[in-house]
């Protein structure tokens, strides 16, 4: 974790060695960091008290710190703000009552109660600066963070602040807040209410109490302290009260649900183990015949519900459930007559006049009337080079405008529109998980047939001796009482989730271990799935001189467009020559004098006057004093450990659906093996519908994905997982969260899931061994209370140190620690 | 030895209270957050405390 603290400012030297221009590292100048962000300066116009800034943002935030006496904030961490390239500060929508109702927790005249979602909270610096947040409006009373959740809890007084004000403080100092729709922030602060924590409390006091009562029992009492045993044993029903109705009681409630439903699961013979070691311990101490099990009855329940708590681990900053109204805007502006007005997304209707700025999501699907449409369908189909759209065409909603502001006719409701139908599909209305059978699923129904069978001809060989008979009937139920069993799934499932976490692989549950292990078919999205979106590869067709490259840089240093941020980014940081005469014109290129150069950079109709017919590749072509000097391709680079996914081949059915055109073909080839399991052209339905068509040739498929136009796909699959390079951000719905650094893991993730499912069935063979000796004691009806509460304690921690050995050892093999 | 009985009932009254000071602590949400004040309390407010010399 960043919390190591580095005192002072930290600034690299920044200095430019000027000698002879025409030696290639004299324009190169030492590479600065932007103090508050870390990212690395292009330009040196951010400067202030000798720090350097990347943007205009970034040195606003600092400007707004410095003014606050709050620099402290940067002693902490080093760069510890995010960058802040994006200026776009709109949040009117707060203004609207009745979407500030839905998103506070609590409201009166004096107060206001709210929680935000702060993606951006990372380190120790964070804390310190949003938990002072009354220094910069004393009308906020109160800030806390809970960092693990990424939360932010603001109380503060609505007549001196709005909630607006609040989150537009919050933008100006670097942490805006992510206000969705789909509130997820509400969802996981209601966390289940089923007191695991306070069930588990009082199992452990149970248990710890019945043990110190027992144990004068093991030792031997002698005659004349048999008062205190009678003691002990009602003191011990006492204590088992508790633990059998208040802590133990969900396992009769879903062994009864489980029955009705005609279901055997292994909550059965637990259920079934509690109630005999119940009522014999009950049985015994009121007949004054024997002691009882209470101490093995509370240590059951106790080691039970621990293996629950260990199984239910969450991510609270990452949330697997999203769909589209998470990702769209909470409100647009509308255009009425009365001017512009906030409208919440859901009222939008067909027919209204939108208008999106700068970095704006398009919410619905809808006709372009004025403005130059420039959109980034990055969060869509993985594209991250954005795509130009000329009047009257019908923008497709979901991408983000990158250009000047647009208008808009509405003419689908978001509900309706070409991405969010897929919601509308059966299978996000599926509400059972019909997914696969767990492996104890599947063993606890012959297990518990098996134990049935046991416990009745135990008891049926002793028949003539009814209490011998009943005897061991009883003690076969409570030896062979499935406790270790029942943990193995648990334990193992949450080291290897521990492991998949280190690796940045985020699982939502421990059953899709397991379902990891089972697939057999994987099928792959293209674009920002094997190909990363961020990171495009810039290519140069054509020879430049450093003279050249600067004269270029310099231009391309002066405009917005995601391109020429691109190359400037691909020249590296070189010096900036002054610009004169600069033009950029829309959806063309940019025109612009250095010196006594005259420089063109763009497509082929503002140089050459005439479309060079090639739409597929995005090309930037370059032309220095009326010479064509060559030109800059823009491609996805795919992602590294491509390769090892190839030899995955060998063991799964690979296929490919892309949404782009088959342009690729050749180079994928060598990864899918044969051209017919690679699906160019593919809609979101039709990717979907091919999943589904894999399911009934009973393949059991992975479906590897990352935009929206996956999510029906990935939900129809039974094992969705989302690739993303920033798991804060959006990511459809699926079951897993792949990070993008660690997709040439994959191949090492599905072998380790295959090994842990190994190390469930060892030690299901364990606890198995463990039964057959306790069974062998049971079935002669002389189960003393000591061997039982050796036994089931043993069992328990031989299991889950195995478990957790066994599967750090295997990690370790597959290099996954 | 019937002060066994006096010491028993001590121990159990003892360990109800340690119960139920757990129960009041997770209701009342001190376990809610378990990360986040362990680095709260590595930030000092250095500034304030010059001002109070």
């Amino acid at each position: 974790m960043p919390f190591i603290v580095i005192p002072g400012p930290y600034i690299k030297p920044h200095f430019w060695i000027i000698e002879n221009i025409k030696m290639t590292r004299s324009i190169l100048s030492e590479k600065t960091v932007c103090y508050h962000c870390g990212e690395t300066c292009l330009t040196t116009r951010y400067t202030i008290a000798e720090k350097q800034f990347c943007c205009q943002g970034c040195k606003a935030v600092y400007t707004i710190l410095a003014d606050n006496n709050l620099c402290n904030y940067y002693n902490f961490n080093d760069h510890p703000g995010a960058n802040r390239n994006r200026l776009d500060k709109r949040f009117q929508y707060l203004d609207e009552p009745g979407i500030m109702k839905e998103l506070v927790d609590y409201t009166d005249d004096q107060l206001t109660i709210v929680t935000l979602y702060i993606p951006h909270i990372h380190c120790s610096s964070c804390i310190w600066l949003l938990e002072k947040l009354n220094k910069f409006n004393p009308a906020i009373y109160y800030s806390r963070i809970d960092f693990l959740k990424k939360q932010l809890n603001v109380k503060f007084n609505p007549a001196a602040i709005s909630l607006r004000e609040l989150v537009e403080l919050l933008y100006d100092i670097g942490y805006e807040p992510l206000i969705s729709l789909q509130d997820v922030i509400k969802k996981q602060n209601a966390e289940p209410k089923d007191n695991l924590v306070q069930r588990i409390a009082v199992a452990g006091f149970c248990f710890g109490n019945v043990m110190l009562l027992s144990f004068p029992e093991y030792l031997g009492l002698s005659a004349f302290e048999q008062s205190f045993k009678h003691f002990f044993g009602w003191l011990n029903i006492l204590f088992c009260m508790p633990a059998v109705f208040y802590s133990g009681w969900e396992y009769f409630n879903s062994a009864y649900s489980n029955l009705k439903n005609r279901v055997l699961n292994i909550d059965f013979p637990l259920a079934l183990g509690i109630a005999v070691l119940f009522l014999r311990t009950v049985t015994e101490v009121i007949t004054h015949t024997g002691a009882g099990f209470a101490d093995t009855l509370c240590g059951l329940v106790f080691f039970l519900l621990v293996g629950k708590f260990v199984q239910r681990k969450t991510y609270h900053h990452i949330s697997f459930e999203r769909d589209y109204r998470s990702f769209f805007p909470v409100a647009v502006q509308v255009i009425t007559d009365n001017g512009e007005k906030p409208v919440p997304i859901a009222e939008l209707k067909v027919g209204q006049r939108i208008l999106l700025r700068h970095n704006e999501i398009i919410p619905a699907d809808a006709i372009l009337l004025k403005g130059e449409a420039l959109i980034d369908f990055s969060f869509v189909t993985g594209e991250s080079v954005p795509v130009s759209k000329t009047l009257g065409e019908i923008i497709y909603a979901g991408g983000r405008q990158t250009s000047e502001a647009i208008e808009l006719e509405v003419v689908k409701p978001v509900s309706q529109s070409y991405l969010t139908q897929l919601w509308n599909n059966e299978v996000f209305t599926r509400s059972g998980n019909n997914r696969m059978e767990t492996f104890n699923q599947r063993v606890s129904k012959y297990f518990t047939i098996v134990l049935l069978v046991i416990a009745i001809a135990s008891l049926l060989v002793w028949l003539p001796n009814w209490q011998r008979g009943l005897a061991a009937f009883t003690a076969v139920l409570i030896v062979a009482c499935p406790c270790a069993l029942a943990l193995s799934t648990p334990f193992t499932m949450s080291a290897a989730l521990s492991i998949f976490d280190k690796n940045l692989f985020y699982l939502k549950n421990t059953a899709v271990v397991e379902q990891l292990a089972g697939i057999n078919t994987i099928v792959f999205d293209k674009t920002g799935t094997i190909t990363a979106p961020a990171d495009s590869h810039v290519g140069l067709n054509g020879y430049l001189t450093d003279h050249q490259k600067q004269l270029i840089y310099s231009v391309c240093s002066n405009s917005n467009h995601p391109l020429s941020r691109m190359i400037c980014h691909y020249l590296g940081n070189l010096e900036k020559l002054p610009v004169v005469n600069y033009r950029e014109v829309a959806g063309m290129g940019i025109m612009a004098s250095v010196g006594s150069h005259e420089v063109k950079i763009g497509g082929g109709r503002l140089l050459f006057h005439k479309d060079d017919g090639e739409a597929d590749a995005t090309k930037v072509l370059l032309m220095v004093d009326g010479v064509y000097l060559g030109y800059f391709t823009f491609r996805q680079r795919y992602r590294n450990g491509l390769k090892r996914i190839a030899q995955l081949g060998d063991d799964y059915k690979l296929f490919l659906l892309s949404g782009d055109s088959n342009h690729e073909k050749d180079e994928l080839l060598s990864v899918f093996k044969q051209a017919e399991r690679m699906n160019f052209n593919q809609s979101p339905q039709d990717k979907l519908d091919f999943i589904r068509l894999l399911h009934q040739m009973n393949a059991r498929v992975m479906m590897v994905g990352d935009g929206l136009n996956d999510a029906g796909a990935l939900k129809q699959s039974d094992l969705g997982i989302a690739v993303t390079d920033n798991v804060n951000n959006f990511s459809p719905g699926c079951d897993a969260i792949l990070d993008g650094r660690a997709f040439d893991k994959l191949p090492q993730f599905l072998r380790f899931a295959k090994n842990t499912v190994s190390i469930i069935h060892i030690s299901f063979l364990i606890s198995l061994t463990y039964n057959l000796i306790g069974l062998s004691y049971a079935i002669t009806g002389l189960l003393s209370p000591l061997t039982a509460a050796v036994l089931m304690p043993l069992s328990t921690a031989t299991i889950i140190s195995f478990t957790s050995i066994a599967t750090h050892i295997v990690a370790k093999k597959r290099n996954l620690l | 030895m019937s002060i066994i009985y006096f010491l028993i009932g001590c121990s159990v009254l003892l360990a109800l209270a340690f119960l139920s000071a757990f129960f009041w602590a997770q209701r009342s949400g001190q376990n809610d957050d378990l990360y986040t004040p362990s680095v709260r309390i590595l930030l000092d407010d250095e500034q304030e405390a010059v001002e109070d010399k």
